[in-house]
């Protein structure tokens, strides 16, 4: 932590102190840092550039990309968020098989976009704390366009430091994906056992 | 040719019928502008007539521009299509660096100029970009953007017959900049050079970006709210200088919030 930063002094300690009394009393003793929501993302970036570059098979590159996402997302909490409202109603049973059925499907959808990514690189900038969580921001330059910014939403709220959303260019994964499911919902009638088998051919 | 490429009187009443006619238009459409409740998501009210322009649209994407964009494509090398699209870009610089002397940035607007400068001579009509080479880089704008700096409210979602994803303000900007375009008002045969590398800028922007806009013309659910969303929170962004905007934001809390407390 930076309190021990000597630079800060006695009266840095002390501030230290009653920040970490503040952050016990609110029940948030290991508050997610931007630091950390940095060293997440440089991690996140370091696994997409050695993929990128591996120089190995599409499909293998495809499968990587899946394990990326399911070990620095919180897959749970974009999963239901997508479904939005009737996660409520929805039993645990349909909620996991749904969330195996939305991982699925992204893991498909944006697996063959990372085409464009091979021989690419993604550079960490900056990060920032935005309200509860923290924005880690991105570059990624690759061959034949213009570089373009990638934006990492990351929170500790489920228990582990995960990041939450992506936002290309502005544009939230999170609510593309939102929106989109719940088209998916209303083109099968609104019944979540119909919309993962959708969900298990879309993609 | 020769002894009309200077100006004359007539030319000069012609652009300042242009900026007249620009101005009425600027401000019918800005007053015209309708205001959402909150300036967050996508403020709708013309959504069915929309959707109808939408299917008109992907209508023409299937038939004309997609075919025709993979056409071009294949056969004109992309050096040739690279090119085509920086004298495109070339010929729009003296209309940013107009609107970036409008918006108040001083720097911008002169980068904006020396590229011109520089891009249409030694850049042989602005088929090469000597200009980012040597770190002068474009700084592309629109009279859109200027009303939203000046202020303007973003106005209802449109979209326009063959041109795609607007808002009202976005629309009366482009019909300011294709009523004032410099490159129009001043040379010969300006503005068919002008409209034809357009063109041909987006048949390419189709063929590069391919596999992204037929996932979410053709694989998407919805297209229409797709194209909405994106069109919305990326121009957003631009304008907040490449913040997330509030009705992303927004919509965190919620999420961790139902799940966790």
């Amino acid at each position: 932590m930076t309190f021990t930063n000597k630079t800060f002094g006695r009266r840095g300690v002390l501030l230290g102190m009653t920040a970490s009394a503040l952050a016990l009393a609110a029940g948030r003793a290991d508050a997610l840092t931007t630091a950390q929501a940095k060293s997440l993302i440089d991690r996140v970036v370091g696994d997409i550039n050695r993929v990128i570059n591996s120089g190995k098979a599409e499909s293998a590159m495809f499968r990587d990309f899946e394990g990326i996402f399911e070990r620095y997302a919180d897959v749970p909490t974009i999963a239901r968020s997508t479904l939005g409202p009737p996660a409520r109603s929805a039993s645990q049973d349909q909620l996991n098989r749904y969330s195996k059925a939305f991982t699925g499907y992204l893991a498909r959808k944006y697996g063959r976009r990372f085409r464009e990514f091979i021989g690419g690189e993604v550079a960490v900038t900056n990060a920032r704390q935005v309200k509860s969580f923290q924005e880690v921001q991105a570059v990624a330059t690759l061959r034949g366009i213009d570089p373009f910014r990638i934006s990492f939403m990351v929170s500790d709220r489920s228990g582990s430091d995960r990041f939450f959303d992506m936002l290309i260019e502005g544009i939230s994964l999170l609510k593309a994906e939102r929106a989109e499911v719940g088209a998916l919902l209303d083109a099968n009638g609104r019944d979540i056992d119909r919309l993962i088998n959708a969900l298990n051919r879309a993609g | 040719m020769p002894a009309e490429t200077a100006l004359r009187t007539e030319d000069l009443r012609h652009l300042l019928t242009y900026a007249r006619a620009a101005s009425v238009l600027a401000f019918l459409g800005l007053a015209a502008c309708s205001v959402p409740s909150e300036p967050t998501d996508a403020h709708d009210p013309y959504e069915p007539l929309n959707r109808a322009t939408h299917g008109l649209n992907t209508g023409v994407d299937r038939v004309v521009l997609r075919p025709v964009s993979q056409v071009y494509g294949t056969v004109v090398p992309d050096p040739l299509r690279r090119g085509i699209d920086n004298a495109s870009s070339n010929l729009g610089a003296p209309s940013d660096a107009v609107n970036k002397l409008l918006q108040g940035s001083v720097e911008d607007a002169a980068g904006n100029l020396f590229r011109f400068l520089i891009n249409s001579t030694v850049g042989v009509f602005g088929f090469f970009d000597p200009a980012t080479a040597i770190g002068i880089e474009a700084k592309e704008t629109g009279f859109s953007d200027t009303l939203a700096i000046w202020g303007a409210e973003e106005g209802a979602y449109l979209v326009l017959p063959f041109l795609g994803p607007s808002t009202e303000r976005d629309a009366a900007g482009l019909v300011v900049d294709a009523l004032t375009d410099p490159i129009g008002a001043f040379v010969d045969e300006g503005d068919d050079a002008v409209t034809g590398a357009a063109i041909a800028t987006a048949v390419n922007g189709r063929f590069e970006f391919t596999e992204t806009i037929d996932s979410v013309l053709y694989d998407s659910a919805d297209s229409y709210v797709q194209m909405r969303l994106f069109y919305l929170e990326s121009r957003r962004f631009d304008l907040g200088g490449g913040q997330a905007a509030a009705a992303v934001t927004d919509l965190y809390e919620d999420i961790y919030s139902d799940l966790y407390e």
